[in-house]
């Protein structure tokens, strides 16, 4: 276990690269004994300085869900991080990933909002269903301070799971009236299909990554709380974008989003 | 065409008997470099012939090469077509004996059949949409008679674009009530999910294959007659199967398809 003093420390690191837009080598280089549990703590301690900052918490992400990225990092569960509200962009307009991040990917996925709290264990997908309002597109926009994304599973964990911005799209659908496991999502761009995809490729359902982080968050006493807004995992592969880039993405039975890259 | 009647005949009972003695053949382009596309296109129809002498009945159509993404790794702009046989028809969840085919593989599809004629050039989605009987799921099993699937495109179209056999099943749906464009698609092999993908992986949307299936061939002055069944391309990559693999799809809004081979 790390001392406090460290967590501090590496934390803030973190908090400064975000904000000045620089690039830290990763933790697991310096710090090779560094667990997962550490690298919580130091996301926290990063998210203590935004809220700082006056920052809200508005939702949660989930990370790491599909197979390929979990083979990857050599892991076999998600990680997650907290979504505050600076983090969110409108639907259709200018995204400002050349003033605000550094290597900036995009990820297409479904949204879930909630109407009651989910505080495992014990959380099924019953649970989660009957928890949620509504469900709708949402690009995430992930970015990682950590130099050139030469990413362990503990460095993404500490730099908040690579949180960058995000957009939430142009319906909001009762999870009820769609089957999220065989949605299909069609992501392009600047008008060229990139990527397809479906629910299952998280986790074999975005169900399932809202239960996991409902539990999981469960063992440390954090609920998932009514109204925040839950990012479940990307559906597509990371696709690069740079400033001038514009994408949109269709979930069937869901909608679109877009979103214009300056 | 740069070959004679008696070549494309020699290469076409080559091809034959390569699938009807499951047999793997070294690619034709070898002998013959200089084919060309007629060519190429010759021999699947004196194939197609030799069938029909004997008695099979041409089940429907297909198209090939349809993800963006194959087409640039190829160095083609349109896709490839083939036909299917009334004995490479399997229904939904049959056991498939494995040892009619060499190197088999599967792929999901999205088919549909049509309800009048369509006749190209200058066939468009719109005109697709419209002689769209209904639409159904499809998983296409594709067998290349050449030796490690090692082919270029002339000798894949003479061998009727790998062409070998096909499971329908689900349950069909009218045009007008689905947009393939976001239909999702995932497939399980043995319980675990493999591949996902969505319709716009077809050259952006099934239908357009079909446009360009009808365009095609109205270079070589056939049309499709109402009532064919068209396979319009793999949304998912194509998997290796073996006996006792188990393979389900399940389709958004089209329910499932599923096989053994045995």
């Amino acid at each position: 276990m790390m001392d406090k003093a460290k967590i501090k420390t590496l934390g803030d690191e973190l908090y400064d690269a975000l904000r000045n837009r620089t690039m830290v080598e990763p933790l697991t280089d310096r710090e090779p004994d560094i667990t997962i549990e550490d690298a919580y703590h130091i996301s926290l301690h990063l998210v203590d300085r935004r809220q700082a900052d006056g920052e809200t918490i508005i939702g949660k992400k989930i990370g790491v869900t599909s197979a390929a990225v979990q083979n990857m990092l050599n892991v076999h569960q998600p990680d997650f991080g907290y979504l505050t509200d600076r983090m969110i962009c409108a639907n259709g307009e200018d995204m400002p990933i050349s003033s605000e991040l550094i290597q900036p990917k995009a990820e297409g996925e479904i949204a879930f909002i909630l109407k009651k709290d989910l505080i495992g264990p014990g959380v099924t997908n019953a649970d989660v269903l009957r928890a949620t309002d509504f469900v709708m597109p949402c690009y995430e926009i992930v970015d990682s301070r950590i130099k050139d994304w030469k990413i362990k599973i503990q460095d993404t964990i500490a730099d908040n799971a690579s949180c960058g911005l995000f957009v939430l799209g142009d319906q909001a659908v009762d999870p009820r009236k769609v089957d999220l496991t065989t949605c299909g999502m069609v992501l392009e761009k600047n008008g060229e299909v990139v990527s397809t995809g479906a629910g299952a490729a998280a986790l074999g359902s975005p169900i399932n990554c809202v239960t996991w982080l409902a539990n999981t968050l469960g063992e440390f006493g954090i609920p998932l709380k009514a109204g925040e807004v839950i990012l479940s995992g990307s559906l597509v592969p990371l696709e690069p974008i740079k400033p001038g880039d514009n994408m949109s993405l269709i979930i069937g039975g869901i909608g679109t989003a877009a979103v214009r890259f300056v | 065409m740069t070959l004679n009647e008696n070549i494309i005949n020699k290469l076409a009972e080559y091809l034959e008997n390569a699938e009807l003695e499951c047999n793997a053949v070294v690619k034709i382009t070898d002998e013959y470099p200089d084919m060309d596309w007629d060519d190429a296109y010759a021999i699947q129809k004196t194939i197609r012939q030799r069938k029909l002498n004997r008695g099979n009945k041409v089940a429907g159509l297909k198209m090939g090469l349809t993800s963006f993404a194959k087409m640039k790794q190829m160095g083609v702009e349109t896709p490839i077509s083939g036909f299917i046989t009334d004995y490479g028809s399997y229904p939904d969840g049959a056991e498939i004996d494995i040892s009619k085919f060499i190197h088999p593989k599967v792929e999901a599809e999205i088919a549909v059949v049509t309800k009048t004629r369509l006749k190209g050039p200058g066939c468009h989605i719109g005109s697709v949409m419209a002689a769209i009987d209904f639409v159904l799921p499809a998983v296409e099993i594709i067998d290349s008679r050449y030796e490690n699937f090692r082919f270029d495109l002339k000798s894949v179209i003479a061998d009727n674009t790998s062409s070998a056999g096909y499971v329908t099943g689900g349950k069909i749906c009218p045009p007008e009530d689905i947009n393939m464009r976001s239909t999702g698609v995932v497939m399980e092999k043995n319980g675990q999910v493999v591949e996902v993908g969505a319709g716009a992986a077809v050259i952006g949307h099934p239908a357009s294959s079909v446009a360009m299936l009808a365009n095609m061939l109205s270079e070589r002055g056939e049309d499709i007659p109402a009532g064919t069944f068209i396979m319009t391309g793999g949304i998912t990559a194509a998997v290796t199967v073996e006996a006792g693999d188990n393979i389900m799809v399940r389709y958004q809004d089209l329910g499932t398809v599923s096989m053994r081979f045995v």
